[in-house]
């Protein structure tokens, strides 16, 4: 079976430097996937590759659908509006594809603020117009770099929500790249574990909640106690 | 009284092509990061065109169009060569531009010379208030207004617009949405191009234009452009109205000799004073 994304044997140089080496990775079709890993390992690379703006060294990448990024950072256009934001999510799509009504249904929170600058956001409700930017592209796989990174827990717990049921209700594969391990396997039905740009460890997330190794380096070395 | 309205009318005009000049290179600026030389050069050619097409019979308005086409073409070209290349940094890409500006004097007087040329424009002399100031610099005002009317409305209100100040507000995320930054920045050369033409085209009946006339229009239009930071149209329209308002002024008070001088004096105090604020003007990261 193949997946939306196949990534098959990708190496990334910067430079000389080594980026990514020998990555495999799949993403099958309306499947929620974490790639977790400490910075620097890579993982922003392999987005960058994804998303086409950096190109390979060797390997191949296929994607099979429509794909669509949540970039690190958020990366707002700052002095434009919440409406602009969205509108130019669905540039690739031409004009009709541009109604938001699709996005406001499912972010209703920003109805009231789509006529403010998104530079003068909190960074929740940034991050739900990076994610609602992305959606305007009618994806079938969304590639969500950093979700939780500089939020707080309750805004993180809302945006987990809208995933879940985006996942449930449109079948929308996911692949989360996520510093948070314990929020990224939780979420995920699968996990790739990064280290110094090749994939340690991957398995069912379930799986590597349990692995001690996962335990030791990414969830602060308590394995959680399954019942 | 009446000599203060004329004045005001007079320097309007003026100042409207100052800030066709300055928008074009804050379109130019704020898309790609480049501050562009040539822009002067833009307005040159379109004029000098222009008094080709109507010596050969070409009637008012075609002969016009003819000018401004050929200054986004222009436009188009100096893009392609400024910032064609992958990974050319802005202050490369200017140095670029200062090239094709002096590039364009050597084509100017091969094929124009190098003697002042002007044409006929809205002839007649009109009366406001008391004030008796030629007609063509009312034409001026009326075609520059729905100019920059349209210009506000199309960055504000299509999704082109949009895309073009996407590409200024945030590079890396118009790459990331799926806008051709390069392209972008193409176009803008090309607006840019059409504005600096439309300048040329628009003042030459009350300017004679000579090959070198690009360094006037280029330090005035800079002069307004630098008011708004290089980022903001509205600004630099302001400012461009201001300058040709203030040079007006000063030489019906004063002398005609320090025209110049007004924009340059005008230009370094507002850079002075933006740089003791901010540490001077930012270029943006690409």
């Amino acid at each position: 079976m193949t997946g939306v994304i196949e990534v098959r044997d990708l190496t990334v140089r910067y430079s000389g430097a080594t980026a990514l080496d020998g990555v495999d990775l799949t993403v099958h079709a309306g499947e929620l996937v974490a790639l977790i890993g400490a910075n620097g390992a890579g993982k922003s690379t392999l987005v960058k590759v994804l998303s086409g703006l950096v190109h390979p060294a060797s390997g191949t990448i296929t994607v099979d659908g429509r794909l669509a990024q949540v970039p690190e950072g958020r990366e707002m256009f700052g002095d434009l509006t919440v409406d602009d934001n969205l509108r130019l999510g669905g540039w690739r799509n031409g004009r009709k594809g541009r109604d938001t009504t699709h996005v406001y249904d499912l972010f209703p929170d920003l109805i009231p603020i789509r006529a403010r600058r998104a530079g003068a956001l909190s960074g929740g409700q940034q991050q739900m117009v990076a994610i609602g930017r992305a959606l305007m592209a009618r994806p079938d796989i969304l590639v969500v770099d950093e979700l939780s990174l500089g939020l707080a827990p309750l805004i993180v717990t809302t945006l987990v929500g809208h995933l879940r049921s985006l996942h449930a209700d449109r079948g929308l594969a996911v692949l989360l790249i996520e510093q948070n391990a314990r929020l990224a396997l939780d979420l995920c039905h699968r996990a790739y574990v990064l280290e110094s740009g090749r994939i340690a460890l991957h398995g069912a997330a379930a799986d590597l909640a349990r692995d001690p190794r996962v335990a030791a380096a990414y969830l602060g070395g308590h394995v959680p106690v399954t019942p | 009284m009446s000599d203060l309205v004329g004045y005001l009318l007079t320097g309007l005009g003026i100042g409207a092509g100052f800030a066709l000049v300055g928008s074009g290179l804050v379109v130019i600026h704020r898309v790609t990061g480049v501050v562009n030389f040539a822009q002067g050069s833009f307005a040159v050619l379109a004029a000098l065109l222009t008094s080709t097409l109507l010596g050969a019979g070409l009637p008012h308005g075609v002969a016009e169009a003819g000018g401004v086409a050929l200054g986004a073409v222009a436009g188009l070209i100096v893009g392609v060569i400024a910032i064609g290349r992958p990974g050319t940094s802005p202050g490369t890409s200017l140095i670029v531009t200062l090239g094709l500006g002096v590039l364009a004097y050597a084509i100017e007087v091969l094929i124009w010379g190098d003697q002042p040329r002007s044409f006929p424009g809205l002839t007649g002399v009109a009366e406001i208030g008391g004030a008796r100031i030629p007609a063509h610099y009312l034409l001026i005002i009326a075609v520059a207004a729905p100019v920059f009317l349209f210009l506000a409305w199309f960055f504000a209100r299509t999704d082109l617009g949009r895309a073009l100040s996407a590409c200024s507000s945030n590079r890396y995320a118009a790459r990331v949405v799926g806008i051709d930054v390069r392209r972008m920045g193409l176009l803008a050369f090309l607006i840019g191009g059409a504005l600096g033409g439309l300048a040329g085209v628009l003042t030459t009946p009350v300017q004679q234009v000579t090959f070198d006339s690009d360094v006037v229009l280029i330090v005035n239009g800079f002069a307004a452009a630098v008011l708004g930071g290089l980022t903001r149209p509205v600004i630099a329209l302001a400012g461009g109205l201001l300058l040709g308002v203030a040079q007006t002024l000063t030489a019906g008070y004063g002398g005609g000799a320090y025209q110049v001088e007004v924009a340059l004096v005008l230009m370094l105090t507002v850079m002075i004073v933006q740089a003791a604020r901010t540490g001077g003007i930012p270029e943006p990261a690409r």
